[in-house]
């Protein structure tokens, strides 16, 4: 899961603080293991440094500085190439699938290509192990059987959440 | 009690199963209604036949008023004379009637004596009358309706009958005096051969009819047995499963049972307007014999349960779906040939049966009836035979016999109907053909001499003159050959008052007309023949005793024995030549003495009877009409009988018509049953014909192979009956010491048969076409 | 807009049954000897698809071109012609006559084309032997069990030696190993013969067996590889 390109994905609704875009991952996809601040912190200086993201404005006074990060144009484009390019079946890929559905719906996005994108590389995969386990021995067989088994377990993970997607839009943006 | 509870749970699915369960429901009770209904028509016959001869009796005169002695001139006493008529080919009953007094008696149904020049009529007559139809009997009946005849006096609804008011009708015109009405009823004896007929037309009709009965109790068979399946999922035995259906049965036919009463008791309204072999029936007529009528309704339940728990038998109803083995359990034939065979054996033994001499018919009746049932109990195995031996052929051809290899049973069921109808009407047809044509044969009538023979006792002046001058003038009438004919004696009395006086016959005629009756050769107005008969030298002795040429003769024939009756003696001229006698058109030899009208003015003759014998030009409409009428005009009291086998041609047409419409109503009931059957089947392979329309199936085929599917068993069918039943017919007509006349009485049937494929099949196809669209594939 | 080369295009089809759109704006094609998936949900209108490209009912509005003819313009006896000529199909379930042999059931549609019975059983049983199943010849489909059954429908698919093959959920009944079997024998057999293969399934695996894939979604295919 890349965590630059979550962030970068909650900061196209609009600029935020770094404890805001903190606030608003955990709240969203950390439910089992929130952010560390100092994770917000790295992963900002470095999308300020490839030029992703900009500085909005500082607040001081009170506490410790607080710098207001805005997503640049090329952001926006990394978030959009990010969604766009299906992962490598793998397993336990949920979530960052997960992830990238949400952000696709919180941007406006079109989540259903997202996941149709992924189906079809999950089925390109599984027609490479077909094709292998109908020329192979008996072991290939079983083996390629193993994995097209998990692929088609998280194909049909995808096809839930596709038809899913009014339901989850709904939960993400109320 | 598990039994009653069972039982209640299939009427309760069968009431409240939903839309499905009402329509299985539904189904079965039109069926079994129907099938009910003419069994309580067919069990209201008796009561028919009883109520019929009831008010035939009445109206008939009484056995006193019957002797000559007994019937003494009164103040109620009537003269009458029969002037039945026919009137295109229908029969118009009736009397003319001449009050002797001022309380004159008057028969059934009539309420007041009519006047001289009127008539009471029934309400056909009436209604005939009053029609274009009727145009030219009412020149024959010219008289003023003053009233109806009411039911009692009628046989029938649409019987014709009228009675005339007279003032003319005497004793010596033929004025018989009747003094009371009402016979007793009469315990004849029905004549065996008729309790045969009786019996087997019985069978003939009614077992289809149960056939058809407890086909309908299996209608939806196929979705009930589904739907049993569903109850095994849930717990129950295959005995309960089975008593479910056999409450789902008795309650369809127990609806069926209400709906045939409520059928028969609607229907029974219009049967006065439904003819059947001339005769109709009063409504009122037509009420069931109680013991029948129980029997039908315990019987009909109690077959529907029997059926369904028999037919369960072959199929075991399994939680996930229901196993037919219709193929594992061959039939056989031993025993289904065995009842035939006894049934022939039975009539066989049996041997001839003469026609008067008291026989049982009860053998012959069950060795009919065992043969019948037994075709219908070959047919299963025939068709399975048949059907099992078939391979190749079309497509369509080959969807049918591997349809109907896999299950022919419910096919042959209902064609099992048409066999025994079939059959049945078939050796009774063979029968009525071989009785029939006897009777012509016996006859010897030529009609192509004459078509007509009248009669009158009217003989006053130069009656036979002005009768044959008026039918010569009737329209159509070609030729008359008309003669006034008596009874002379010798005069004088016999030795021994023992022996008969010798007496023969004298016909009065013009040359002409005596040419037709005897080969006389040259004639003159003036001459005189002694005709012998060809090869009786016997008779030909007895005519001489009378006719002694140069003798006298005595004219008056009651001389005899009349007292008080006057001598008329005329002399036969000595130069009479004997000649020899012909045939007349009525088929009988004509001889005795034959004058010609300057002979002997029949005129003079104390008591004689015109007769005429007339040949109409058949392409003239109405022609026998027109030469009725004219009869009536002379006299209303003269007799038409209509000569060649006509008479009898139409009452074999008639019987035979009957037959055939019988045979035909009973295939359109199967035909009904097997279309159900066909339409159920078909609705059950929705998704089947969708996949082969996919496949580019053209309709053509599945229609063709629907077509097959139905003649193959009807086909089988027919054949078995047209075998069994000329067997049958050969047998009994055999037993009746007739030669068959007729072998070729089965192709209207087999053509009906024919007709019936064709009705199934083209009654079939609207749903099928229905059916041969996508939306069977459509699961999602 | 034909890609170029395609045996069977489809496009902008809609047809709606009763009040319920089954097909909203669909596009589709299939290359000679190409196997294509059609995917997607229940009721999203993939046999509705399937029904349309194989001229068994007509779509309501757009266009498919089959080797160059309009389906949609032809009479439905020239529609029936061509699905006994040059298609197969292979269904879930309830497709074989049950009354005929498997033998005689898979020469069924060489008979419809008027193939006299000889010839067409010969063909048959070459059919039955290349699917393995040539010991079941003679026996009736309800004497099988669904695998065979469903071999039979394959062979029978292939018998006249369609350009192309509709299988609508062809191992639906089927289990995991008789389906894989089934998937094999119907695409090998129809690779070797460059029959294209129209596969309607909601099952990944059966989809694997596939060149290409498509979805259906609310009656409209997104048929990837030609996405503007």
């Amino acid at each position: 899961m890349s965590i630059g390109h979550t962030l970068l994905g909650l900061l196209e609704s609009g600029p935020r603080h770094g404890y805001d875009l903190k606030r608003a991952f955990d709240e969203k996809f950390g439910h089992d293991r929130p952010l560390h601040y100092g994770q917000v912190y790295a992963t900002m200086s470095r999308l300020l440094k490839n030029g992703l993201v900009e500085v909005d404005g500082v607040e001081s006074g009170g506490g410790p500085e607080r710098k207001r990060y805005a997503i640049t144009d090329a952001g926006i484009t990394d978030v959009g190439a990010w969604l766009a390019q299906p992962e490598k079946p793998e397993p336990y890929l949920q979530s960052t699938l997960y992830t990238k559905v949400v952000l696709a719906l919180l941007t406006g996005r079109s989540a259903a290509d997202l996941l149709d994108a992924q189906r079809s590389e999950h089925l390109r995969l599984m027609r490479v192990l077909t094709d292998r386990k109908r020329k192979g021995d008996l072991a290939d067989q079983l083996i390629c059987d193993h994995a097209l088994f998990h692929l088609e377990a998280d194909l049909r993970w995808l096809e839930l959440t596709a038809a899913r997607l009014g339901q989850l839009a709904e939960v993400v943006n109320p | 009690m598990t039994w009653l509870r069972d039982l209640g749970l299939g009427i309760r699915f069968a009431a409240a199963g939903g839309r499905e369960g009402w329509a299985r429901t539904a189904l079965t009770a039109v069926g079994v209604g129907l099938g009910v209904a003419l069994l309580l028509v067919a069990s209201s016959v008796p009561h028919l036949l009883d109520e019929r001869s009831a008010r035939s009796d009445a109206r008939y005169e009484a056995t006193d008023s019957r002797n000559a002695d007994s019937a003494k001139k009164s103040d109620t006493s009537v003269l009458r004379i029969d002037a039945e008529t026919e009137y295109r080919g229908h029969t118009v009953g009736g009397f003319v009637m001449r009050a002797e007094g001022a309380h004159p008696l008057t028969p059934p149904g009539v309420a007041e004596f009519p006047a001289p020049g009127e008539m009471v009529v029934s309400p056909a007559l009436k209604e005939l009358l009053a029609s274009s139809e009727g145009k030219l009997l009412k020149e024959r009946l010219p008289y003023r309706i003053s009233g109806t005849i009411a039911d009692t006096g009628l046989l029938s609804p649409g019987e014709m009958y009228f009675y005339v008011g007279s003032d003319t009708l005497t004793q010596a015109g033929g004025g018989h005096r009747l003094t009371g009405y009402g016979v007793d009823p009469q315990d004849t004896a029905l004549s065996p051969v008729l309790v045969v007929l009786i019996i087997i037309i019985c069978v003939v009709l009614l077992v289809p009819v149960a056939i058809f009965i407890a086909t309908a109790v299996r209608f939806g068979g196929e979705r009930r047995d589904r739907r049993l399946a569903a109850l095994r999922l849930v717990g129950t035995d295959i005995r309960q499963t089975r008593r479910i259906a056999a409450g789902e049965a008795l309650f369809g036919s127990l609806v069926g049972l209400l709906v045939g009463g409520a059928l028969f008791l609607v229907g029974r309204r219009f049967v006065g307007s439904v003819e059947l072999w001339n005769h109709s029936a009063f409504p009122s007529d037509l009420a069931p014999a109680t013991w029948l009528a129980a029997l039908v309704v315990v019987a009909v339940p109690l077959s529907a349960v029997l059926v369904t728990l028999v037919a369960m038998r072959s199929v075991v109803i399994e939680p996930l779906g229901v196993v037919r083995h219709a193929g594992s359990r061959g039939r056989r034939l031993w025993w289904r040939l065995l009842v035939p065979v006894a049934g022939l054996a039975v009539l066989v033994s049996t041997g001839k049966v003469g026609q008067f001499e008291p026989v049982n018919p009860y053998p012959i009746a069950g060795g009919a009836v065992l043969v019948l049932f037994g075709l219908a109990l070959l047919l299963p195995w025939l068709v399975e035979a048949a059907v099992k031996r078939l391979r190749g052929g079309p497509l369509p051809w080959q969807l049918a016999i591997r349809r109907l290899q896999l299950n022919s049973g419910a096919a042959s069921r209902a064609v099992s109907g048409i066999t025994v109808a079939v059959a049945g009407a078939v050796a009774l047809q063979m029968m009525f053909a071989a009785v029939g044509d006897e009777f012509d044969e016996m006859t010897g009538q030529d009609p192509s001499r004459a078509q007509f023979h009248t009669f009158s006792e009217l003989v006053d002046g130069d009656a036979a003159a002005r009768t044959i001058e008026a039918f010569q003038a009737t329209k159509g009438v070609e030729t008359v050959i008309g003669t006034v004919e008596a009874y002379v004696l010798k005069p004088g009395k016999p030795k021994d008052p023992d022996d008969m006086q010798p007496v023969t016959s004298l016909t009065v005629g013009d040359c002409a007309t005596l040419r037709e009756l005897a080969d006389i050769g040259s004639c003159r107005d003036g001459d005189v023949f002694v005709a012998h008969p060809k090869n009786d030298k016997e008779q030909a002795d007895w005519i001489d005793q009378t006719a002694r040429k140069g003798k006298e003769v005595e004219l008056n024939s009651a001389f005899a024995d009349v007292p008080g009756a006057k001598s008329q003696l005329w002399t036969l001229p000595a130069d009479a030549r004997t000649v020899r006698a012909g045939l007349d058109p009525l088929g009988s030899e004509h001889w005795g003495i034959l004058a010609t009208v300057g002979a002997l003015d029949p005129r003079t003759l104390p008591s004689a009877q015109t007769i005429a014998q007339i040949r109409i030009d058949e392409s003239v409409p109405d022609a026998a009409e027109h030469v009725r009428n004219t009869a009536a005009r002379i006299d209303p009291g003269m007799r038409v009988a209509t000569l060649t086998s006509v008479t009898r041609d139409r009452q074999y047409a008639s019987v035979q018509t009957g037959l055939r419409l019988g045979a035909a109503a009973t295939l359109a009931l199967i035909a009904l049953s097997m279309l159900v059957n066909q339409l159920e089947q078909l609705r059950e392979r929705k998704r089947l014909l969708s996949v082969l329309v996919a496949f580019g199936t053209k309709r053509v085929t599945l229609g063709w192979s629907v077509l097959w599917q139905t003649a193959v068993p009807v086909v089988v069918g027919i054949l078995v009956a047209i075998v069994g039943g000329t067997g049958l017919g050969v047998v009994l007509t055999w037993m009746l010491d007739k030669p068959v006349t007729e072998w070729w009485l089965f192709l209207p049937l087999a053509g009906a048969g024919g007709g019936l494929i064709v009705a199934v099949t083209l009654l079939s196809l609207p749903l099928l076409w229905r059916l041969m669209r996508p939306d069977g594939l459509r699961t999602e | 807009m034909t890609p170029a080369g395609s045996l069977l295009v489809a496009q902008d089809l809609h047809k709606t049954y009763g009040s319920t759109p089954a097909l909203d704006g669909a596009s589709f094609s299939v290359h000679p000897g190409e196997v294509v998936a059609v995917m997607g949900p229940s009721g999203s209108g993939k046999s509705t698809l399937l029904h349309c490209l194989a001229g068994i009912v007509t779509p309501d509005a757009g266009t498919i071109t089959y080797g160059g003819r309009e389906i949609s313009a032809m009479s439905d006896a020239e529609r029936s012609a061509l699905r006994r000529t040059d298609f197969g199909f292979v269904f879930q379930f309830g497709q074989l006559v049950p009354e005929l042999t498997c033998l005689e059931n898979t020469a069924l549609p060489l008979r419809l084309n008027g193939v006299r019975r000889k010839d067409a059983e010969r063909t048959a049983r070459e059919w039955l032997e290349r699917l393995e199943i040539d010991g079941i010849a003679a026996q009736r489909p309800g004497e099988v069990s669904g695998g065979q059954g469903q071999r039979v429908a394959v062979a029978r698919a292939l018998v006249a030696s369609p350009k192309v093959v509709f299988a609508d959920e062809p191992t639906g009944a089927l289990d995991s190993l008789n389906g894989e079997r089934v998937m094999e024998l119907l695409t090998e057999s129809a690779r070797s013969a460059n029959t294209a293969v129209v596969l309607v399934t909601h099952e990944a695996r059966v989809a694997a067996y596939s060149d290409r894939d498509i979805v259906v979604r609310d009656g409209r295919a997104r048929d990837l590889e030609h996405a503007v």
